[in-house]
């Protein structure tokens, strides 16, 4: 007889057969077979959080820093119901997430029983696919289902429920090489003939843009790599979404920095006033788009996805090619080369008024700010951070809120995966959890958490986690004791209002950092900043930066609600004639 | 009333909205049918009608159809999203016109004296209506019809004594030698 495992070695057997290192998780009745099985896999390392969404963010960083998928334990009931914020995030943000959840013995399944929820019921929307696995024949294919599933295709997050008898119980296990011959394979044929149209229209195009988002990224390196070398050969201007950040250097010439509500001048006119527009692995999100029936309406669309369901969802395109990014990328520039031989040298010219163009709204220098001499203004806290960890491998996480926009305009990433942000979703909190999992991934570099005061203070339990498992990470607080978003908000469409958007009461951050065993730092003025920065930098512990920041100051350029991309308000002094309708003040 | 300016999506030019009758494929599993009707409801989609059974016993394969209304792309949007769960095989949408095949089961109880469930049967007569239960004080007609057709017995009916009425919704098949073919794609 071939030999029966129960479902707690099946559980670790899969991690061991696809490779996991780090396991993110908090222990409870229903998964205490789990771990005791965790003992017998020493390659394998639990990470113990403070809260079960601290595990599903940590997972979500070291997804989005590694390219693997992040694995997450947690218990039934409480344990499970505080993973959904995660699971959503990750649904939103296409991260691949492999959550396991311990759930009531089956005899007790729909009775009440003490931490029983319907966490299938509850997930179902927020994850790719979910089981409950009421038979143990069942889990070992289930599991590598779960991983395949997660990983392939657009990724995102997947739980398993497994109530606690089925722990118990055993089967034959099954290997993922086995497993995965069942498994319909994910390779899509690519449209050739459309291949074919989009290669003439870039060869016709005269103000042509790159629109480039996170599907770049989650494609791989060599998507990135081929974004830059489609750029190269055409010389076509390029912008990227929130989440696209570093596939393509934020210090080139040809980028004109992040397009949407809060992106460059010369971004979102370009978008705007294009005859040929290039969405690549993008979504056309409500944030980028602004008001749609004033969306680019000049131009000819192109959008490339690996989701069928992302095509024409928001926006009607004129030609779609469905596919991983990468690999339609690849095809796009061998055609390319093929027909058009001398193209890189002819097209310099045929775009050379678009270029002439786009340089006029560079030079309204759209992120232009004034540093007084006294109180610090965030942005230059950002740039300064940005100028003096530049020059090493740095990995920026945000909260939600202003820095997290500042953060995406002043600091310039050359490389992908080095940027992790929730964008989809904009989970305060998201930050200083993730930034555990991107530390654990990246041991030895800079890992930095670019925050808020409020939103600092919805995981901060996870700074315990950081000084247990000595993860030497970098909050960097961008401290004007506002919701400053919120205050934003209230003050461009509310009245200014500002209610219940001043954060009263904070703690003393240095002696918070001190209190869980972490540095604390605290910078308020220019002349003090870099030289604190440094110190931070050097520490070999966790750090809380206490950046104390002008109280007032306003993200821009905006589009606000309502508008169109050739809408922006640029700063302060033109916010007035750029009146927010009725109907605008409704959105969010 | 200035224009509405939104951030989001506006419909300012209004496609039209049409009836459409979604077939799904799925694996008979459970909890599939709430995939599918959260589906629905998470994204503001609304199903009229709903009909499910398993076609495939070997493979334990359901159809699923529902009628929902929506314009065309918004009906393209929800086969695109049917095509995302994991255990749907297939989507179809059919228009309502003579192309395809429609047929829904409805089943009619009267109650009421002599005089009344006479005029009742008259009517009833007058459709191709079938008796399954003969009583005193009541009988239930069986219509398997089209859906306007159903719907104008039961208001012919309604002055007699209405006491309860069970529809299946309507299923549909493509005319012809036409069938579904997969159109998953291969994309998990
Ligand atoms: C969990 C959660 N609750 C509420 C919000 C709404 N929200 C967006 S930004 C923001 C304020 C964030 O304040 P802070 O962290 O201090 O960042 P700042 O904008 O001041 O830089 C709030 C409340 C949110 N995004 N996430
Ligand atoms: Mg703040």
């Amino acid at each position: 007889m071939t030999q029966q495992l129960t479902g707690a070695q099946i559980v670790f057997k899969v991690l061991e057969d696809h490779n996991v290192e780090y396991i993110f998780g908090y222990p409870g009745g229903a998964v205490l077979p789990l771990y005791d099985e965790l003992i017998h896999h020493k390659k394998i390392k639990h990470i113990l959080v403070r809260h079960e969404q601290g595990a599903g963010h940590a997972a979500e960083g070291y997804a989005r820093s590694s390219g693997k998928p992040g694995v997450v334990i947690v218990t039934s009931g409480p344990g499970a119901t505080n993973m959904v914020t995660a699971l959503t995030d990750a649904y939103m943000d296409s991260i691949p997430l492999v959550c396991i959840s311990g759930q009531v013995p089956t005899h007790l399944i729909g009775t009440d029983a003490f931490q029983e929820c319907d966490t299938t019921g509850i997930t179902r929307p927020c994850t790719k696919h979910n089981w409950l696995v009421k038979d143990i024949k069942d889990l070992p294919l289930i599991l590598h289902k779960a991983f395949h599933i997660a990983t392939s295709g657009r990724p995102g997050p997947v739980l398993v429920d497994i109530p606690k008898d089925v722990q118990f119980q055993k089967t034959k296990y099954i290997k993922k090489e086995q497993a995965i011959k069942i498994f319909p394979k994910t390779d899509v044929k690519i449209e050739e003939n459309e291949i074919q149209k989009i290669a003439e229209l870039i060869f016709k195009a005269k103000k042509p843009i790159i629109y480039s988002g996170g599907g770049v990224i989650n494609s791989g390196e060599k998507a990135c790599q081929l974004t830059q070398e489609f750029a190269k050969i055409t010389g076509f201007p390029i912008t990227s979404t929130l989440q696209g950040l570093g596939a393509y250097p934020g210090d080139d010439n040809q980028f004109l920095g992040m397009l949407g509500m809060h992106g460059t001048y010369e971004a979102n006119n370009a978008m705007h006033d294009c005859d040929l527009m290039i969405n690549i692995g993008a979504r056309f999100d409500d944030r980028i788009t602004g008001k749609i029936d004033k969306f680019s309406p000049k131009s000819k669309k192109i959008h490339i996805d690996i989701d069928p369901s992302s095509i024409n969802k928001i926006i009607k395109v004129d030609h779609a090619v469905v596919g991983d990014v990468g690999k339609v990328l690849n095809k796009l520039i061998s055609v390319l080369n093929k027909k058009y031989p001398n193209f890189k040298k002819s097209n310099k010219a045929s775009i050379s008024k678009w270029w002439e163009q786009i340089n006029k709204w560079r030079e309204k220098d759209s992120l232009f700010f004034e540093q007084g001499n006294k109180i610090l203004k965030p942005q230059y806290a950002i740039k300064r951070l940005y100028e003096l960890t530049k020059n090493r491998d740095t990995f920026i996480t945000t909260e939600v809120g202003q820095h997290q926009m500042w953060a995406a305009q002043y600091y310039k990433f050359r490389k992908p995966k080095r940027w992790m942000t929730s964008g989809g979703l904009g989970t305060m909190g998201f930050g200083l959890p993730a930034a555990i999992g991107v530390q654990l991934a990246n041991p030895g570099k800079l890992v930095v958490d670019i925050a808020g005061e409020a939103s600092i203070l919805m995981n901060m339990q996870e700074l315990s986690t950081a000084v247990q498992y000595r993860l030497p990470i970098k909050i960097f607080i961008i401290n004007n004791q506002y919701m400053g978003m919120v205050r934003q908000w209230q003050e461009l469409l509310h009245d200014k209002n500002y209610s219940q958007s001043y954060t009263e009461a904070l703690p003393d951050f240095v002696k918070l950092a001190e209190a869980y065993g972490a540095v604390g730092i605290r910078a308020t003025n220019p002349d003090e900043l870099d030289e604190k920065i440094k110190e931070m930098i050097d520490s070999p512990k966790p750090v809380i930066f206490d950046c104390i920041v002008e109280q007032n100051e306003n993200c821009f350029p905006m589009i606000p609600s309502g508008k169109a991309h050739n809408e922006m308000i640029l700063g302060p002094s033109e916010k007035k004639d750029n009146k927010i309708t009725k109907e605008g003040k409704v959105l969010v | 009333m200035s224009k509405s300016l939104s951030a989001y999506s506006v419909e300012n030019k209004k496609e039209k909205t049409e009836k459409h009758i979604m077939v799904v494929w799925v694996d008979n599993e459970s909890g599939v049918l709430t995939r599918v009707a959260g589906l629905f409801s998470g994204r503001g989609y609304n199903i009229e009608t709903l009909a499910v059974a398993q076609v495939d016993d070997a493979k334990h394969i359901s159809r699923i159809t529902i009628t929902t209304e929506g314009t065309n792309s918004v009906v393209d949007q929800i086969k695109a999203q049917l095509l995302k769960l994991i255990p749907v095989h297939k989507v179809a949408s059919f228009q309502i016109n003579n192309k395809s095949i429609l047929r829904e089961l409805a089943l009619v109880k009267i109650i009421g004296n002599k005089k009344n469930l006479e005029k009742a049967k008259k009517i009833c007569n007058s459709f191709k209506t079938e008796y399954l239960d003969t009583t005193k004080s009541s009988f239930i007609v069986e219509l398997n019809s089209t859906r306007s057709e159903i719907d104008r017995l039961i208001k012919e009916l309604k002055p007699y004594g209405v006491a309860s009425i069970a529809r299946t919704g309507p299923l549909i098949m493509s005319k012809g030698s036409e069938i579904t073919q997969i159109n998953k794609g291969k994309i998990l």
